[in-house]
């Protein structure tokens, strides 16, 4: 109780530093949950569209992205054969722009992908799809944005097409993305012959190593992933990632900077009362608990302040339209469990060097000099 | 210069020894003790004079393990302090400290002050607290248990530095200069409950003090000069 007051009364002695260093580890905290909940999602949504309805996506090896993956038809013909195969679906990826996108996904699939198949159909019919070269499919949100409606003629890039659908996904980049016929995106996108992905089915999820092997054995230049695995080890995923935790993780880094000032000057604004506590017995473990106490308190002070703070941002990054359906805001209990134990690392951290030179101070010399 | 140990040794117990104690500062610059040899026994009082600079202050630093001499021995219940990591942690339950200030955190209320010691020592809050009313009984200072220490008088802080220092119920008190900051009629009040308290206790006091007159109430005045003890005296 008393070990705790004296942690709490020099915070409370010095409120305006205790708060600037709560702050500092709050929003930091806060900016790390909000980079890496929202690139999680993105990670997320990604996967998604590549596992809507499958369990394992083929694409060539060694690309280091799947926007430069080229799959041969022939590949996708002999793959949907395999007796083990329940469904094999070639998509082919491709980035056009509007007026005013720069970017919109292009998504060329057959009419039976699943993406169609599962969506909601606003406007139009399945059944119209790949029907002539020049009919687009378009996501809520890009009929939104191109303006159009059923049966109107959209540009998309340097083309002109027919919106014979609007279909309503869940995931943001579909949603906001064109639907081609495969032949027609392959033309559009002079990659005749081939897809980026073929997104596969299984009669069996057992199968699964079997499928990889045999993937491996016949076409030697592509690789075969399950999904999981592929979000994984997806080298793109993984930049993202390591991008978003190396951001937070200097975000982070500065708060502990921050700890670490307050509690250097923590200690050198009370060396005669930590004298005090010496000769009254504390030992050197005791000395460097309440340094350390402190700072903990100021990280977990923050800490919460800075879930609150970032969960406050996410929730209203959800509610702006633009953003809508193209970031997941749902925030993972391993995400705050990590952010939560960095933050006290970082805490932890900041004290080390005011501990050990509490720990250091000679009590009789405090005492004679001050 | 250091006059032989009284016979007195025989019969009671040493509980404090310095023995050819040494101790300079700024590197060898200022010596300050000079061979000193000093001997504690159970329960008694001992004042220790002399002029300021002599070396009082600092061998009692020195008997309480809160400095380390460069030659020479300390002992504690003939345990000798100056070999052990962390003497100050050893000696927790055996000696209490007094300074002339008071010494207090003051953003503490005075029950808080006092019970730092029993943290330290890791003694259970209950038994603690007990020992509080006890002193606080004892130094009239029950009615001020929750007051934070900027609200208390002068007479009143030394008093709760007084029952702090006694709170783990040590076996020897170190009072450095207790009552120098008080004024006399105040001065007189605390000195007076001290040895009150230490005799009622059975505790061992040395302390340092420039007031003769305060000292000569110890049952042994030792006087000191120039780092030396030149004059062991039977009060």
């Amino acid at each position: 109780m008393i070990f705790f007051k004296l942690i709490l009364t020099n915070l409370l002695r010095h409120r305006i530093r205790s708060v600037i260093s709560i702050a500092g580890i709050a929003f930091s905290v806060a900016a790390m949950l909000t980079i890496v909940t929202v690139l999680q999602g993105a990670v997320g949504m990604f996967s998604g569209i590549l596992s809507s309805d499958s369990e394992i996506i083929v694409f060539e090896r060694n690309v280091s992205d799947l926007f430069f993956s080229n799959v041969p038809a022939a590949a996708v013909k002999e793959i949907a054969s395999w007796s083990i195969v329940q469904h094999a679906d070639p998509v082919l990826f491709g980035i056009v722009s509007s007026a005013d996108h720069p970017i919109i996904t292009c998504f060329g699939i057959t009419s039976f992908d699943a993406r169609l198949r599962k969506a909601t159909w606003l406007k139009g019919s399945r059944s119209d799809f790949a029907q002539h070269t020049d009919d687009v499919v378009l996501g809520e949100r890009a009929a939104e944005f191109l303006s159009a409606a059923l049966g109107n003629s959209v540009q998309i890039g340097h083309g002109l097409f027919h919106v014979i659908g609007i279909i309503k996904t869940a995931n943001g980049f579909e949603d906001g993305g064109v639907f081609m016929p495969l032949t027609s995106a392959q033309n559009f996108f002079h990659k005749e012959g081939s897809s980026s992905v073929i997104t596969i089915k299984l009669l069996s999820k057992d199968d699964a190593s079997a499928f990889k092997r045999m993937v491996k054995t016949k076409f030697p230049n592509l690789v075969a992933l399950e999904d999981e695995e592929f979000t994984r080890t997806y080298s793109q995923f993984k930049i993202l990632k390591a991008t978003a935790w190396a951001v937070g993780g200097c975000g982070l880094l500065l708060g502990g900077l921050g700890v670490a000032n307050t509690m250097i000057m923590s200690v050198f604004t009370r060396i005669r009362e930590i004298a005090i506590l010496r000769v009254s017995g504390f030992s050197n473990s005791q000395i460097a608990a309440m340094i350390f106490g402190e700072s903990a308190l100021v990280s977990v002070l923050g800490a919460v302040m800075g879930l609150i703070i970032g969960t406050g941002f996410l929730f209203a990054l959800k509610l702006i339209p633009a953003v809508h359906g193209y970031v997941d805001v749902t925030i993972q209990s391993p995400v705050v469990f990590i952010v939560i134990v960095l933050a006290l690392l970082t805490g932890v951290a900041g004290a080390l060097y005011p501990a050990i030179y509490a720990m250091r101070i000679r009590a009789v010399e405090a005492l004679r000099f001050e | 210069m250091t006059t032989p140990m009284p016979t007195i040794e025989t019969q009671r117990r040493v509980v404090l020894r310095a023995e050819d104690v040494w101790k300079s500062y700024d590197e060898g610059a200022i010596s300050v003790l000079k061979g000193v040899d000093f001997v504690g026994y159970e329960g008694e009082t001992v004042a220790l004079c002399g002029p300021s600079g002599c070396g009082k202050s600092t061998l009692l630093h020195l008997l309480g393990g809160l400095d380390e001499p460069d030659r020479g021995h300390v002992s504690v219940n003939s345990m000798e302090i100056n070999r052990h990591r962390s003497p100050l942690r050893l000696l927790r339950h055996e000696i209490g400290f007094v300074f002339q200030l008071h010494n207090l955190i003051p953003d503490l209320t005075l029950e808080e002050n006092c019970l730092i010691p029993t943290v330290a020592a890791g003694i259970a809050r209950a038994a603690a607290l007990a020992r509080l009313r006890d002193l606080t009984e004892r130094t009239g200072l029950n009615h001020r248990l929750d007051h934070r220490i900027q609200r208390l008088s002068g007479g009143e802080r030394q008093r709760t530095a007084l029952c702090r220092a006694l709170m783990n119920t040590p076996r020897i008190l170190l009072a450095d200069e207790p009552t120098g900051s008080l004024d006399e009629k105040t001065s007189a009040a605390v000195f007076d409950l001290l040895l009150d308290l230490v005799a009622k206790e059975g505790v061992t006091l040395v302390m340092a003090t420039h007031d003769r007159a305060l000292g000569r109430r110890c049952d042994r005045v030792v006087e000191m000069h120039d780092g030396r003890i030149y004059e062991l005296q039977s009060a």
